[in-house]
């Protein structure tokens, strides 16, 4: 049906010894809400960050919608379309809630300035500057934090910041958002409202997500399909349902009878 | 807003009005200088006095963009100083007199030719000084920097250029420094150099304010996350030292032409430290108004208590300075102090000030009235590849209609 | 004994000093994670402190001596609480420019106190003009002083506590490390092999000035960032480097008057080859 988003051949990379993710394949089709599981350790971060381009893979092929995208540097991976947030918040603390999501921005194309009407703010600077003013209002009125865009980022509640990041990748306007456990220090209320939040983003923005998780109730909240990590490994990938009750998945959360816990 | 805007409106707004209080120091600054000069009054050390103001504020605008707003520290800026000083100075002596002395060549366009060439150089030695800088961090790019001021001033101590001479017969450039055969007018020289720094200044501000200052502070704030944004991290880090270098090569020709003559000597780390870096600090790292001011009171401070303390008691200045460094960094950093801090900053104070002497804000502001700001996103303004239809109906109806009407039961 | 071996020794015992003092800063930037820019200060307050008991007051040799390394260790305790305690945890920025401004003071006050005017202060006039004997003495006590500290920070109870600190403080802190103790006693260590520094550099340059710390300081500094920051035997690699190096390009003439600049060319060339020293532990951010 769909066509595919995001693909990866055989990804591998090893760190010395350790081979911290072998010949991971996934295919995430458009409009899906793709998650990543396993055990703490199971190479999903690291997973992430060869997509993303942190890490150069020791072998293996990324394609983002057919175009090869291996080895590239983050930020033309970035600028090629896959945006994402992190494990732990990363945003810019010492600016205000709406220049974070301007500075997304101000890699895409039509907002281009130069650094010579930057310098005498030109006609075309006020001109930029006020079209990405008015996107990004928009876009913090879309996840609730309007009122608090001239707030510093650092001075927003947990919750809210989680929001912003999610915000600020999406100012990028990428092909594909990669989420890094989201719903991480959440209670399950603010874990249901993000469950809201990424179906919003995926039905409003016809956006294509790909998500690491440990909160099952959200895996199986949200997302169509999963792929399951171990020991850098892929145990298996499917529906979310048949994913979960594949027994070598039962035995890596677990551990079987031996006592081993499968994961480190 | 619609109505039409001419070209005026924009170049009006452009000078970024929002700081009207630098703008106006600097138009009195300016016009007492032209009152006093056209008046004559003024003994020469107060226009020294002027000159100094200006210069320092321009180095420290350099220093402020590197360590206020790339968030590096650089301990080596009177090494780019330097370079432009030299540089500058010995094109000017060398290749402009000779121009000047035959065709009455104006010493402004010397110097402003001259500037251009102190500049140039120096912003060369941005750019050699920024290749560490995008492999190395922190403390370890810190000493690099001040290992290349020290280097800077130990090759320009050992130049010494005897066949080059001055119409008084001495060498241009020796290991004693360079000796001009003329000093900068006194009269217009400080006028040059405050409408060099206010050019600066306008042109920093307004490119902080761009989606490029937004990046480097973004740099600053979280590398990683730059990156990961599509920010060109290289390139600003690279744009950031070479604008910087080139700053404080203007900078350096600025000092040189307010001197008769003038030592590599000077130039050096504790130069970078005790004159560029206490002043950047002082004025609180990212905020360039600040370090302006900074930069003025320290200047006229230093000057007041030059002549209040003599000898040894000059000693009690730096003492002074010292004590006030530590205890501005600590107090605007110990993570102990962060209530209070949040209680009492200029910043409060300010809109206390302001909220005392403007009236109320109208309670239909439309950006602050929505009860729930979330409700009123203009989908039109978000690029979004579904088509307009789908987005209106899905917020018109209700979830639990949607499947009626798209008529699947 | 030949030229050439001589200046061999020079070389080794001046990268002796220059190590005593390197450990200071690779010490406290290792276990406390901070640059302490006021550490060649401490030097010249030691070698004040010299002048003071042995030129002024004529107190016995070792007597000033042990003055110095206790009103060293003291001082570096006390900068330790006054200026770097409260900033514990706030950006590296910060607690540099603190140190900045703590060395700053401290040449102030010293310059407020005795005047600008370099003072002679020899302390064993029986080694004036015997560079071998100076050069054998202090390359013994370094070498001694190094053992001593390695054998501490590897055998005993607060040098193990101190490499756990310096591993990871959080988790240092959880098993019961109390971290402001350990951290404390680190200062003590590098200034008072910083006090002991400073009475090698007078029996080298029986010279005392306000800025007299900021060269061997920064020289030093340079060592300990050459060996990888951090890295104990790296300071002391580094140390011999830094004298080695000044050593050499002091005895050819040419070279003379460029040796700083090759020194800290040096140092950048070894930076962007290896951005963390010698012997330096590279780490990664993780994302």
């Amino acid at each position: 049906m769909a066509e595919t988003v995001l693909k990866t051949v055989d990804l591998s990379i090893q760190f010395g010894g350790l081979k911290a993710v072998q010949n991971f394949n996934i295919e995430i089709k458009k409009n899906e809400i793709y998650g990543l599981i396993g055990p703490n350790g199971a190479g999903k971060t690291t997973a992430f960050n060869i997509i993303t381009g942190v890490y150069k893979p020791t072998s293996g092929k990324c394609y983002l919608g057919g175009k090869d995208i291996t080895g590239l540097s983050q930020k033309d991976i970035a600028r090629s379309g896959i945006s994402r947030t992190f494990q732990n918040i990363r945003l810019f603390n010492n600016m205000s809630v709406i220049h974070n999501v301007m500075v997304s921005m101000s890699s895409r194309p039509e907002y281009k300035v130069n650094i010579f009407q930057s310098f005498f703010h030109t006609k075309h600077y006020f001109d930029n500057e006020k079209k990405m003013r008015d996107e990004a209002k928009e876009l913090l009125k879309v996840f609730g934090l309007y009122g608090e865009r001239k707030e510093l980022a650092s001075s927003l509640p947990y919750g809210k910041q989680r929001k912003l990041e999610i915000a600020r990748a999406l100012a990028t306007n990428p092909k594909i958002l990669l989420l890094d456990e989201p719903a991480a220090g959440m209670n399950p209320e603010e874990t249901q409202e993000l469950m809201n939040t990424i179906r919003l983003v995926r039905d409003r923005f016809d956006m294509t997500i790909l998500l690491i998780e440990h909160d099952m109730k959200l895996v199986s909240g949200v997302c169509d399909e999963v792929t399951v990590l171990n020991f850098g490994q892929v145990l298996t990938s499917g529906k979310v349902e048949e994913a979960l009750s594949n027994e070598e998945v039962i035995k890596a959360y677990l551990g079987d009878e031996d006592g081993d816990t499968g994961s480190k | 807003m619609s109505e039409k805007r001419t070209y005026f409106s924009y170049f009006k707004k452009g000078l970024t009005i929002r700081n009207y209080w630098v703008y106006t120091l600097f138009a009195v600054f300016i016009a007492i200088g032209l009152v006093l000069s056209i008046t004559n009054l003024p003994k020469a050390s107060t226009y020294q006095l002027f000159e100094q103001i200006g210069y320092t504020i321009v180095i420290v605008i350099s220093l402020s963009l590197v360590v206020g707003f790339l968030g590096e520290l650089s301990l080596g800026h009177a090494g780019f100083m330097s370079i432009g000083a030299f540089t500058g100075m010995f094109f000017q002596q060398v290749v402009l007199n000779s121009l000047a002395s035959q065709k009455g060549f104006p010493a402004a366009i010397a110097l402003f030719i001259s500037m251009i060439v102190g500049g140039t150089v120096a912003a060369i030695f941005g750019f050699i000084i920024s290749l560490p800088a995008l492999r190395l961090k922190g403390d370890y790019l810190a000493i690099v920097t001040l290992a290349f001021g020290e280097i800077v001033k130990v090759f320009f101590q050992n130049i010494d250029i005897q066949s080059i001479t001055n119409k008084k017969g001495s060498p241009v450039w020796s290991t004693t420094g360079i000796i001009h055969d003329f000093r900068f007018d006194y009269k217009w020289l400080y006028i040059i150099i405050f409408a060099i720094a206010l050019l600066f200044i306008v042109m920093i501000r307004n490119l902080l304010r761009s989606p490029h200052g937004r990046n480097i502070m973004a740099i600053r704030d979280n590398e990683i996350a730059a990156k990961a944004m599509g920010v060109n991290v290289t390139f600003y880090k690279i744009f950031v030292f070479v604008l910087s270098a080139f700053i404080a090569g203007v900078a350096g020709v600025l000092f040189g032409a307010s001197q008769a003559t003038f030592a590599a000597a000077k130039f050096d780390y504790n130069y970078s430290i005790n004159n560029i870096l206490v002043i950047v600090v002082l004025g609180g790292m990212g905020n360039l108004e600040g370090s302006i001011i900074a930069a003025l009171v320290v200047a006229l401070l230093n000057n007041r208590l030059q002549s209040v303390l003599s000898g040894d008691l000059a000693a009690l200045k730096n003492v002074i300075y010292a004590m006030v460094l530590i205890v501005v960094v600590i107090y605007n950093n110990a993570p102990f102090l962060k209530p209070f801090r949040e209680k009492y900053n200029f910043r409060v104070l300010f809109n206390t000030i302001k909220a005392k002497f403007s009236k109320p804000k109208d309670p239909d502001d439309p950006e602050k009235g929505l009860p729930d700001p979330s409700y009123g996103a203009d989908w039109s303004k978000i690029p979004t590849k579904i088509p307009m239809d789908a987005i209106v109906t899905t917020d018109v109806l209700p979830s639990n209609e949607t499947d009626d009407w798209k008529g699947e039961n | 004994m030949s030229d050439f071996w001589t200046l061999a020794l020079g070389a080794l015992a001046l990268g002796g000093v220059y190590a005593l003092i390197a450990l200071g800063y690779t010490m406290v930037y290792g276990i406390a994670k901070m640059l302490n820019f006021a550490h060649g200060d401490i030097i010249m307050v030691g070698a004040y402190s010299a002048f003071v008991t042995f030129m002024m007051l004529g107190m016995p040799v070792w007597l000033c001596i042990i003055i110095a390394i206790i009103f060293c260790t003291l001082l570096g305790i006390g900068i330790e609480k006054a200026a770097y305690r409260p900033l514990r945890g706030s950006s590296p920025l910060a607690i540099l420019i603190t140190a900045i401004g703590v060395s700053y003071l401290m040449e102030s006050i010293v310059y407020l106190a005795f005047s600008s005017a370099p003072k002679n202060v020899v302390l064993f006039p029986s080694l004036q003009g015997n560079p071998t004997a100076t050069a054998l003495i202090t390359l013994g006590v370094a070498t001694l002083l190094m053992v001593a500290l390695v054998l501490f920070i590897n055998y005993t109870k607060i040098g193990k506590a101190m490499r756990a600190v310096s591993e990871d403080r959080g988790a240092a802190q959880l098993m019961g490390i109390n971290v402001n103790f350990v951290i404390m006693v680190t200062f003590a260590i590098g200034s008072a092999l910083a006090a002991v520094a400073a009475v090698f550099w007078l029996m080298k340059t029986p010279l005392v000035t306000y800025t007299m710390g900021s060269l061997p300081g920064i020289k030093a500094f340079s060592a300990a960032v050459i060996g990888g920051i951090g890295s104990i035997p790296g300071a002391m690699i580094g140390g011999i480097i830094m004298g080695l190096i000044e050593t050499f390009c002091d005895s050819i003439p040419g070279l003379q008057s460029y040796t700083m600049a090759i020194e800290f060319a040096i140092l950048v060339i070894i930076l962007l080859i290896r951005p963390s020293g010698l012997l330096g532990k590279t780490k990664r951010e993780k994302v």
